[in-house]
């Protein structure tokens, strides 16, 4: 049962992702990623990991996507199409590198796996063991995360603020 | 549930630089735009209050075994709070002048310094890549700070995308290196290291390409020339220190202390790196006109030869790579000093025409930035001539000949392009466009730097000695 499970929620994800870099306009991009997010929540499920499955839903699928869907709509209001590619050699040549990162990494998994592998402990996934892990052993990471965040929207506040046109600039007193 | 014994004390250096990041940010809403220069003040003597506390705070490891502060840790510290007092004593002028000179500036600068002194103290993957991560976006940010310009725009977008996609490999690999060893703790992972499970040894790899695309080590290096190139000058100066000591930090961390070389073959793959770095950093660097690219490139070659010493990963290398750190800060910084004191018509001086004939007219500036060129060429007497020594005979005696030639070599093809600057601005006439607008403050940071590069370059026992005393210490 849990193998099919796994293979249904496998083979959308996979969908999903061709979907994501095949589609031609962002608004099918941005949803074929709603597909590859809802089951990768499956799949975080059937690792007994419900919390982050919960989370996956409701972050991901739901606010992320939906502020995806916004920029594209006030990017490409009329058709929600991109521009023609430039880059004519560098495609064979990422074809042929991400084939051997991924075969590489396959490897790495196939042969990795046989080995011993970390065991996770009992009661695994719960959001009480996430929140006791978060305000116990990462207390720090916790914390520094805040700090990123800070920052990022910092970095939002720069980006976004509007270029001071110089004609408004001219009523500023002149720097000594 | 039991809560975890909490030692705020020892990251006080942290909490000093995390709050003035808040205080710089808030006020800066209250300030007018004339007198946002207030700000400069307070980062820096945040910044002072933060080195002062790094001497004092004592050492030990804290948040179970995550944070550690040793006497690494404090030299690093040292060298991430130099840099960004350098940076932002020598940016008020120019972000002044721009009209840039706002808050947020210094609140990015600030919590890139953070993310720094972060890295320079993990003990623990998960804190490494938190470090790496407010290290990171606040340079992305800060590359496209001159909104209104159009480089500086494309700057931070391609900064912004390809950190972005190297925070995935890095990611990925810590992901991979939980699954096999079962924590992200460094000493975990290192005993983990021993079953040489292929799992581990792939996210190794993947963890190794995050921090190489940090440290502009070819070939993640693609990035560098058009990002220095864009951003404006003070950004580019602070950019290409802090990134190089976080990312230097993190790979002693990492490799040299953490996994024994002889499990995890990464002494050869980094040997490679290294001399794929050092070669094309500086052959790529002969053909430079732009001075900012030129500096870019330099930087490459510079990572490359601080990763020999990182390779060497013995008691020898450890302290050399944290003195060459020391002496990249000062050389680098003071280099780009020279370019933020000069202006062609009110905008950047960054071609090396620029200079022409700069000797005549200004001596001091002209012997300043022959000093720095020397010493980035790495001649005596000079701190990079010892810099460079010092990494050169630590992987010598690790037994990497290849690398060493490589190194010696390419450093010849390096004083090329370094006293080609110096030489320009000993002939021609001087433009009549390019004037001295430094002001005392750039001046100041010119002569401290130059005193430094010169201070290290005849005297450097007293600060090898130590670092000795503090690589023994680790071991």
């Amino acid at each position: 049962m849990e193998f099919v499970v796994f293979v249904v929620a496998a083979a959308g994800a996979l969908a999903g992702g061709v979907g994501v870099i095949a589609s031609r306009t962002p608004v099918r991009s941005a949803l074929s990623l709603l597909l590859v997010l809802g089951n990768l929540a499956v799949m975080y499920l059937l690792l007994s990991a419900q919390f982050i499955a919960a989370l996956q839903v409701i972050v991901y699928a739901g606010a992320i996507v939906v502020l995806f869907l916004f920029v594209i709509m006030l990017l490409h209001m009329r058709t929600g199409e991109g521009r023609v590619e430039k880059l004519r050699w560098q495609r064979p040549v990422s074809y042929v590198l991400s084939g051997v990162f991924l075969s590489a990494l396959l490897w790495a998994i196939w042969t990795g796996t046989g080995t011993q592998v970390a065991t996770s402990p009992a009661g695994f996934g719960t959001v009480e063991s996430v929140g006791r892990s978060l305000f116990t052993t990462f207390l720090l990471p916790f914390e520094i995360a805040s700090v990123v965040l800070l920052v990022g929207i910092i970095a939002a506040v720069v980006v976004g603020r509007p270029v001071v046109p110089p004609s408004a600039r001219a009523h500023l007193p002149p720097p000594e | 549930m039991t809560l975890p014994q909490v030692d705020l004390r020892i990251i006080l250096p942290e909490i000093t630089v995390g709050i003035a990041v808040a205080v710089v940010m808030v006020w800066a809403a209250f300030l007018p735009q004339d007198r946002q220069r207030l700000l400069r003040w307070v980062s820096g003597i945040a910044l002072l209050l933060a080195l002062l506390e790094v001497f004092v705070v004592s050492g030990g490891a804290a948040f179970g075994g995550m944070y550690v502060r040793d006497s690494l840790t404090k030299s690093l510290q040292i060298i991430v709070m130099l840099t960004a007092i350098l940076a932002v004593w020598m940016s008020g002028a120019y972000m002044e002048r721009t009209r840039l000179e706002t808050g947020e500036y210094y609140a990015l600068l600030l919590s890139a310094a953070l993310g720094a002194l972060l890295m320079a103290a993990s003990a623990d993957l998960l804190l490494l890549f938190l470090g790496l991560e407010t290290l990171s976006i606040p340079l992305y940010v800060l590359a496209a700070i001159a909104r209104g310009d159009l480089r500086s725009q494309e700057a931070g977008m391609k900064y912004f995308l390809l950190g972005a996609f190297s925070t995935v490999f890095f990611l990925y690999g810590l992901a991979l290196i939980f699954g096999a060893a079962g924590s992200t703790s460094l000493a975990r992972v290192a005993s983990a290291a021993g079953t040489g499970s292929p799992l581990l040894l792939a996210g190794i790899g993947l963890v190794t390409i995050g921090l190489a695309f940090k440290a502009a080590v070819v070939p993640f290096h693609a990035w560098a020339p058009d990002v220095y190139e864009g951003a404006p000058l003070p950004v580019a100066a602070y950019m290409s220190v802090i990134a190089k000591v976080g990312a230097f930090a993190a790979m002693i961390r990492v490799f040299v202390l953490a996994l024994p070389g002889a499990v995890v073959p990464w002494g050869t793959a980094l040997a490679v790196l290294s001399m794929m770095t050092m070669t094309l950093g500086n052959v790529a660097a002969l053909l430079q006109s732009n001075l900012k690219r030129l500096l870019a490139y330099s930087s490459i070659a510079h990572a490359g030869f601080m990763l020999t010493g990182i390779i060497a990963a013995n008691r020898a290398g450890t302290s050399a790579v944290v003195f060459y750190l020391l002496v990249y800060t000062l050389m680098t910084l003071g280099a780009f000093g020279v370019l933020l004191g000069l202006a062609r018509r009110g905008e950047e001086a960054d071609d090396i025409s620029d200079l022409t004939g700069l000797a005549w007219r200004s001596p001091a500036l002209a012997g300043a930035m022959t000093l720095f060129m020397a010493s980035l060429a790495g001649l005596p007497p000079t701190a990079g001539f010892f810099a460079k020594l010092y990494v050169f005979s630590a992987v010598l005696d690790a037994g990497y000949v290849a690398v060493v030639i490589v190194a010696v070599l390419t450093s010849v093809v390096s004083a090329y392009y370094y006293l080609r600057v110096a030489y320009t601005m000993f002939i021609g006439q001087p433009s009549p466009e390019v004037e001295f607008v430094g002001g005392r403050w750039v001046s100041t940071a010119i002569i401290v730097t130059a005193a430094g590069v010169l201070l290290l370059g005849i005297i450097p026992a007293p600060v090898t000695t130590f670092l000795e005393q503090v690589a023994d210490a680790l071991k």
